[in-house]
């Protein structure tokens, strides 16, 4: 059973419609020239499933993806069908607080 | 591309013996000279190794300092799942004002290559590339790689790719994405290399200085690495030093010494000293607070900044406000192009700043790049625009007074004439194919 679903935002294609943080705003937050970013991880449980699908599928660049739905596991702890992500954040108080230029 | 080699002094630190340069010896370091030396040293237990890298604490050398060990360790685990993985040995430098990786790779390809074979064999990499935008580089990587025997690499397949220089070639989804067929641009995450990189694959993108301390550690063992550094930044780092009307030299510096020490070495007076431009255009300026600050990740991340990629520049005679102007300006005309929130942000933070510099800007044109620089941090797929936001928010942080006095037109040294420079503190001229 799912409890939602799993999102991302690739901001390289993001054209700035704005249409994203009209139906989802506690999704999208727009920059002053309109382009959006992700609030959150991308996690979005069910009760917001519709509104984030119709950002998604509004999308006029396709910048939102989908990324599988996001189900509970047998222990009770949530978890999501994409890539769990084993390795940390570069951005994280363990090394270069504001450098997430990872070269 | 070509370069142009201008005059680069190389010196170790007092005391402090190097592990990176090679100070007495000039041009490129022969496969015999190394091997006798003692590299190349035969890895019989690549798990052994994995766990003196991880006690070692040894952190990236390519800007945002993450654990070498977790690097290694998550591919690795792919690997263990049956995964092919690939390592990328990352040497586009990008960083004008740094120049420690081309001299890395021109000068010691082969460190560099024991580096990248024994991360290889940790990972089990099916595939190795040395990424570089640097023909010399590229040149003695080719060179030496022709000397090596190939069960050096083992079953490892190992290649040399040379691509056009630009400030977010480096970036490590960039390298994948040019790697993979695609322009040097990076991609918005996730995923990141190690989930999907080359081919797919899971992959390791190190910065070359990274997997030049591995032969150290292989050799004398996580302790002996400690040896000198600090507990939470190990080690030596290769810094670009620049600035203050000297030429440009390159140091081999413990974490934790003193950046009094730097400046008497250097030749430089601390009263003529301003503030500084750290970690190449990407981590921002620190005032003159920097005069009783040690050089470790942990003291200059208090002061508002970071030590990135080791590159240092010195400011004495140069406006701070100047200086920032013209990074900013760099930031606007090289980012990727690609995220809306930087191609616009960095103009913008650009277009302040030189009114600034100009005595053109209002109170409202600070305060709007004031909330610039905070709400547009982390809205970019790489650090470009966070890059911008350090330079910006340092700027605004560390030097009131400055921006005060620009506001009523009243700098000094910009009015005889501003500092404004496309590439400031640039270590060598670059032409463009």
């Amino acid at each position: 059973m799912s409890d939602g679903l799993k999102i991302r935002l690739d901001r390289t294609l993001c054209d700035g419609f704005g249409i994203c943080a009209k139906h989802a705003p506690q999704y999208f937050s727009l920059d002053d020239w309109g382009y959006a970013s992700l609030i959150g991880d991308g996690t979005v449980p069910e009760k917001d499933r519709d509104a984030v699908m119709r950002a998604l599928l509004d999308c006029p660049v396709h910048a939102i993806i989908y990324m599988g739905e996001h189900r509970p596991s047998n222990d009770g702890t949530a978890r999501h069908d994409a890539n769990e992500a084993p390795e940390p954040s570069p951005n994280t108080d363990d090394n270069e607080a504001i450098s997430e230029f990872v070269r | 591309m070509t370069t142009t080699a201008t005059e680069l002094a190389i010196a170790v630190w007092p005391d402090c013996a190097p592990r990176l340069l090679r100070p007495t010896q000039a041009g490129p370091e022969e496969l015999g000279e190394y091997v006798q030396a003692g590299g190349y040293r035969p890895l019989t237990d690549p798990d052994a190794l994995l766990e003196q890298v991880d006690l070692s604490g040894l952190l990236g050398r390519g800007g945002a300092a993450f654990p070498m060990g977790t690097k290694l360790r998550t591919v690795r685990d792919a690997a263990r799942r049956g995964t092919d993985t690939v390592i990328v040995a990352n040497g586009e430098e990008g960083e004008p004002a740094s120049v420690k990786d081309r001299w890395l790779l021109r000068n010691r390809p082969h460190l560099v290559l024991d580096g990248l074979r024994l991360a290889a064999a940790v990972v089990n990499a099916s595939r190795a590339v040395v990424y570089v935008s640097d023909e010399p580089s590229a040149t003695a990587v080719n060179s030496a790689l022709s000397q090596l025997d190939s069960q050096v690499f083992g079953a490892t397949d190992v290649s040399v790719l040379l691509v056009e220089p630009t400030y977010v070639a480096g970036e490590e989804t960039a390298a994948v994405r040019r790697i993979n067929g695609g322009p040097a641009k990076p991609t918005d995450k996730p995923p990141r290399p190690f989930e999907e990189g080359v081919s797919g694959l899971p992959t390791t993108v190190s910065n070359v200085e990274t997997l030049a301390n591995l032969p150290y550690i292989h050799e004398h063992g996580s302790q002996t690495f400690r040896a000198v550094g600090t507990p939470m930044s190990p080690g030596t780092f290769l810094a670009t030093v620049t600035g203050a009307g000297k030429p440009p030299t390159l140091y081999e510096i413990p974490h934790g010494a003193p950046v009094s020490e730097l400046l008497t070495l250097h030749g430089v007076a601390a009263d003529s000293v301003n503030g500084v431009l750290m970690g190449g255009y990407f981590a921002g300026l620190v005032n003159t607070d920097i005069l009783d600050a040690t050089l470790d990740h942990e003291t200059i991340r208090r002061l508002g900044s970071g030590l990135g990629c080791g590159a240092i520049s010195i400011l004495t005679d140069d406006c701070p406000l100047a200086v920032a102007a013209s990074v900013l300006s760099y930031f606007d005309r090289e980012n990727a192009g690609q995220c809306g929130s930087c191609f616009n942000g960095t103009a913008a933070m650009a277009a302040v700043t030189s009114a600034l510099r100009d005595g053109a800007a209002t109170q409202e044109d600070v305060t709007r790049l004031e909330r610039w620089s905070v709400v547009l941090r982390g809205r970019g797929a790489c650090g470009t625009l966070d890059g911008a936001t350090n330079v910006a928010a340092t700027l605004l942080r560390q030097f009131p007074q400055l921006v005060a006095s620009h506001l009523a037109d009243d700098c000094p040294s910009c009015r005889a004439g501003a500092f404004n420079e496309a590439r400031p503190y640039e270590v060598e001229a670059v032409a463009r194919r």
